[in-house]
This record gives structure tokens, C-alpha cells and sequence, in this order.
């Protein structure tokens, strides 16, 4: 059983296309991890009998020769992603109850290409935090300890219970969603591989909406491989999200050729962050030395508005949530709390149903929007996303891609940040850019920290270049050879 | 700038959120902490800068004006926490 949950979605893809495994055994194996792995509170909902039903259907399509790009392969997703008849939470209070009739489209194609559901994945609520702790259903615990240190670590957020998943080997792959860095950083913080691909790349139709212009959907996996594999299933055009790409969806396994000859790979000099742990300066230097021992050339660049990216995140973010979360009325779905006329119900059953960093950012958006204020923030910090995008622009008329590291720090104790908001954004420093303005980027596993955590290096592309992406981001993690894994703990205590 | 709890609570208000008067000194003392930090943008000068909404460089294209979801109203209707009869329900909003 462990070898099953072991392999990557390709070596998966092998056995299942040689005839040595079958879809149901593969499922059957992961079915026992999920539930050997309570401890880890990475699922909000299992669909073992869902699963069962899913991989039988897909031995059976195999048979009649029809084999889709994910066929059989057992997957979670992020408990923002409506699934038919399976309740969606977004881990929020406010959404008790509701269990959705239609499939968002990311997981319909995933599904119309083989994929064999095991359950959905916990997250911050309605994806706002870097930790997973804001969840109504309790933290998500990182699978991986300090050495010789018991106390539970972050692992990292939202997608922190998809990031759980496939580090302890309870999914081959996994979906989350990246608003600001929700899939680049916790797979940073799990020694997996997490890729937010372009603004557009994939359709938000069916996911539950926080940040509208920022949200984008992408594969978490273990290998860059699996990420490309996936995304190919996840991606394309869908008239149901006017923001989604009118764009072929390019096969991007056969990018990843190994060859970056010739390549440009740009290294912001404002990135080099005060404070900033020594493992994680070495590692981006030693990424350099990889990348250009593989015959690319590496080129300092400047990205000069850096420290203004999370501060204009931090107004155009909840702004855009503030009116996306209006729709929790109380009337149509989710929780109701009665009261005396419509606006105290309205009150009542948002008062109860929201968090407290829900409630913080619907209240900064909600001020950042209002009347005599909304030139000042709103305005202002649309103008600095531009200067943001601007810079990008620039550096890429220069180089092909760049490369950062994912986050500033490891993985960090549960409970250690969660009383200053502003010490938890700045969690995003990194990858936030990609976010304002729309750009793929991709967090690989590339090292250990001085505790023995795993440490992520991201490689960031232009728009709708994932491929270039995709090839630098094999490159890294061949030369990485990253082959840690935690100790399965969690199995002993369940 | 800064909020006092006059402003939370007449924000909370606008966003229908309902908070405690206990709670508005605390939220105050949040928000104020977090505005402090985004109003760095103020150093820089924007005046010239197009403002940006999106990513997505596109013209958002028009679809035909055709029913294409329709007739599910079973479905629409199946998480709502108080239907009748078919319809949504709200507290009596007239008398």
C-alpha cells in the first residue's frame, strides 16, 4: 500500500497504462492514507464510497480503451471548489450546509480527464491566511516536524490541508487556489510543488470567489512533472468566466525538455530581504549555480516598487472581498441567523457566520471602498499595481524568467504569528507579485533549512509562458535532487 | 488617517456584519495598525499612473443574448435556508 501512495502521478500513469495496477487498488490505498492521517486535519470531507465508484468507472473506461490524461489517478480538492453533492464549506461558518448542485469547471474537467475524487482539502477560511489556521474546521497540521521538536508547525496557507495531502502521501495531486501565494507557499512549507498558473489560464467558474482579479486555480503535486500533467487537465477556455483565456492548451510535459542553453534567468536584487534566515540566501545561490551550470546565463534585475506589492495587495485584496462576500445574505444558501427585519438578520447571520481575519478584511474593504476614502486606498493602490506590473514588464524585455525564493522563512510554529495580521501577510512577499500582475509561477522543493524544514525556490515566467516555466522548474529540481520526506508520524497517533 | 469606533462601527454597518459595542475598540486598534501599514503607498507618485483593475489584458468579449441556464429551480432553491413554496423567504420587509 505504501508503494502506491509513494509514486508520483506519471509513475502512477505508467502502471496504470502497463496493466500492473489497477484504479481501484490505487484508490483503495489512498482511501487507507487519508484515514490514517486524521491527525493532520487536512480533510474537511472524505468521499471514500464517492472514490470507489469513480475508480471502478475509470478501470472500466481504460478497458473500453479510453483513457483520459488523470485516468484513475486519486486526487483532493481544496474545499473552495464546488463538487456536485459533496458539501463545500470554503472552512467557513457561513457556508453550513451547503452542498452545491453543479461541478465547478476546473474539477469537471479533471474529472471528464479520469480523475478519481478522495475529498476535500481543509484551508484558511475562504482562503484568507498563510497558515491554515483560520479554518472553522481547526489548523492543518504540517506533516513535517523540527527535528527533535514535537510542537505542530504551520503548513502553510490556504491551501495548507492540499499541501498536507501531498506531502503525506494521501493524494497523488491535489488543486488549490492562489490569491496572493495560497498554493506557491505552503508547498513551499511542505516539500512539495505548487503552481499558480497565468491569470486566465484556468476558469474560476464553481470556485468560491474572494479576490476576483488576484484568484487563480493551479495543481500542488510532487514533482514539476505532475504540476504540468495536471495543469494540462485543469487549463483552457471556458465561457463561463469572461476573464478566462481564449487559448490552446499547450501539452506542457513535452516542455520540459531539461534544456535551459541560452536561457536568461533574472535575479531581483530586491528580493535579498533583511532578516531573511542564511539556508534561504544559500539555497537562491546555489538555484543560480544550478541553472547557470545548466548553460543558463544568470542576470541581475531590479523590481524597485517590491515593498510596495503586499501594502496595494492589502487594499485591492480585501476590496475585492468585501464585495464578493456581500452574497452571504443569509437568503440563498448557507447560514441564516433570524432577527427582527432584513438588516438584522443580514447582521446576525454575518456577525455569527464570519471569522475574525474574514471580518478584518470585509471591514478594511469595506472602508477602503467608502465614500471620501476610496481615492486615497482603492485608487492609489491600483495605481501602484500598475507600477508593480510595470516593473515585471521591464525585467522580462531583459530575461526569460526569474528566480526567488518562495517564502522568507521555513514553516512555522502553529500559533506564533496568528496574533499580528501584518507579520502573517509578509509571508507573501514573494509571491504576491505574481498575483498583481498575473503571472505563472511555480514553488519547488529545493532544500532544507538549518531545522531540517523544507525550503521552496519559484520561478516566475510572463504571461501565459508556462512552458518556459515549467523547463526551468524541471531543471531546478533535477539539480535540487530533493528526496527528504517527513516521518510518518501522524500514522502512529491515529 | 485613522478610525475611531464610531467609523468601525458605522463601516460594520455598511458591510452588515454585526460586532459587539465591546468589540469596537479592539477592531479599531486592528484596522488602525493595518492602514498605518498600507499608507506607505503614499510616498509614492502616482499622479500620471493608469490605474489597474485586472490582469487580464483583454476586452471582455459579449456573449449572444440567449437563455442558456434555465428551468432549475429546484436546484436553485436546494441550499436555501428557509424556502416556501418555491420562493426565497426574508423577514416581512413591508407592513
Amino acid at each position: 500500500m505504501e508503494e502506491l501512495t509513494g509514486l508520483t502521478i506519471a509513475e502512477a500513469r505508467r502502471l496504470l497504462d502497463a496493466g500492473e495496477i489497477s484504479a481501484a487498488e490505487l484508490t483503495e490505498a489512498h482511501i487507507e492514507a487519508v484515514e490514517a492521517g486524521r491527525a493532520l486535519n487536512a480533510f474537511i470531507t472524505e468521499t471514500p464510497e464517492k472514490a470507489r465508484a469513480m475508480a471502478a468507472a475509470s478501470d472500466a473506461r481504460r478497458a473500453e480503451g479510453r483513457a483520459g490524461l488523470l485516468e484513475g489517478i486519486p486526487v483532493a480538492i481544496k474545499d473552495l471548489f464546488c463538487c456536485a453533492g459533496v458539501p463545500t464549506t470554503a472552512a467557513s461558518r457561513i457556508l453550513g450546509g451547503f452542498t452545491p448542485t453543479y461541478e465547478s469547471t476546473v474539477t469537471a474537467k479533471m474529472f471528464a480527464e479520469g480523475a478519481v475524487l478522495l475529498g476535500k482539502t481543509n484551508l484558511d477560511e475562504f482562503a484568507m491566511g498563510s497558515s491554515n489556521e483560520t479554518s472553522c474546521h481547526g489548523p492543518v497540521v504540517n506533516p513535517w516536524r523540527i527535528d527533535g521538536d514535537n510542537r505542530p508547525l504551520v503548513p502553510g496557507g490556504s491551501s495548507g490541508g492540499s499541501a498536507a495531502a501531498i506531502a503525506a502521501r494521501m493524494a497523488l495531486g491535489a488543486t488549490g487556489t492562489d490569491t496572493g501565494g495560497s498554493i506557491r507557499q505552503p508547498a513551499a512549507f511542505t516539500g512539495t510543488v505548487g503552481c499558480k498558473p497565468t491569470y486566465g489560464r484556468c476558469s474560476r467558474w464553481g470556485i468560491v470567489a474572494f479576490a476576483s482579479s488576484l484568484d487563480q486555480a493551479g495543481p500542488m503535486t510532487r514533482s514539476v512533472r505532475d504540476a504540468a500533467i495536471m495543469l494540462r487537465a485543469m487549463a483552457g477556455h471556458d465561457p463561463k468566466d469572461s476573464t478566462s483565456a481564449r487559448r490552446e492548451v499547450p501539452d506542457f510535459e513535452a516542455a520540459l525538455s531539461g534544456d535551459v542553453r541560452g536561457l536568461k534567468v533574472g535575479v531581483p536584487k530586491e528580493y535579498r530581504m533583511d532578516g531573511m534566515p542564511g539556508a534561504i540566501e544559500t539555497l537562491w545561490q546555489q538555484g543560480c549555480d544550478w541553472l547557470r551550470q545548466a548553460g543558463a546565463e544568470i542576470v541581475e534585475v531590479s523590481l524597485p516598487h517590491t515593498k510596495y506589492a503586499l501594502p496595494a495587495y492589502y487594499i485591492v485584496n480585501p476590496a475585492e472581498a468585501s464585495s464578493n462576500l456581500a452574497r452571504y445574505d443569509g437568503v440563498r444558501y448557507g447560514l441564516r441567523v433570524d432577527g427582527a427585519d432584513v438588516a438584522e438578520m443580514y447582521q446576525k447571520t454575518r456577525g455569527a457566520g464570519f471569522g475574525a481575519e474574514v471580518r478584518r478584511r470585509l471591514l478594511i474593504g469595506t472602508y477602503v471602498l467608502s465614500a471620501g476614502y476610496y481615492d486615497a486606498y482603492y485608487l492609489k493602490a491600483q495605481k501602484v499595481r500598475r507600477l508593480i506590473r510595470d516593473d515585471l514588464d521591464r525585467a522580462f524585455e531583459k530575461v526569460d524568467v526569474l528566480l526567488t525564493p518562495s517564502t522568507p522563512s521555513p514553516a512555522f510554529i502553529t500559533g506564533e504569528r496568528s496574533a499580528d495580521p501584518i507579520a502573517m501577510y509578509l509571508n507573501d512577499v514573494f509571491t504576491v507579485t505574481g498575483n498583481l500582475s498575473g503571472l505563472p509561477g511555480i514553488s519547488v522543493p529545493a532544500g532544507l533549512s538549518a531545522e531540517g524544514l523544507p525550503l521552496g525556490l519559484q520561478v516566475l515566467a510572463p504571461a501565459f509562458d508556462e512552458e518556459t516555466m515549467f523547463r526551468v522548474a524541471g531543471v531546478v529540481e533535477e539539480a535540487a535532487g530533493f528526496a527528504a520526506r517527513p516521518k510518518a508520524w501522524w500514522r502512529s497517533t491515529a | 488617517m485613522s478610525v475611531d469606533t464610531a467609523t468601525v462601527r458605522r463601516i460594520a454597518y455598511l458591510a452588515r456584519i454585526g460586532v459587539g459595542e465591546d468589540e469596537l475598540e479592539g477592531l479599531a486598534s486592528e484596522l488602525n495598525k493595518i492602514l498605518a501599514w498600507v499608507e506607505q503607498l503614499d510616498e509614492l507618485d502616482t499622479g500620471d499612473v493608469a490605474p489597474m483593475a485586472s490582469a487580464h489584458d483583454d476586452v471582455l468579449s459579449l456573449r449572444p443574448d440567449e437563455i442558456t441556464d434555465a428551468g432549475n429551480r429546484d436546484d436553485v432553491l436546494a441550499n436555501a435556508p428557509a424556502p416556501a413554496d418555491g420562493f426565497f423567504t426574508v423577514p416581512k420587509v413591508v407592513e
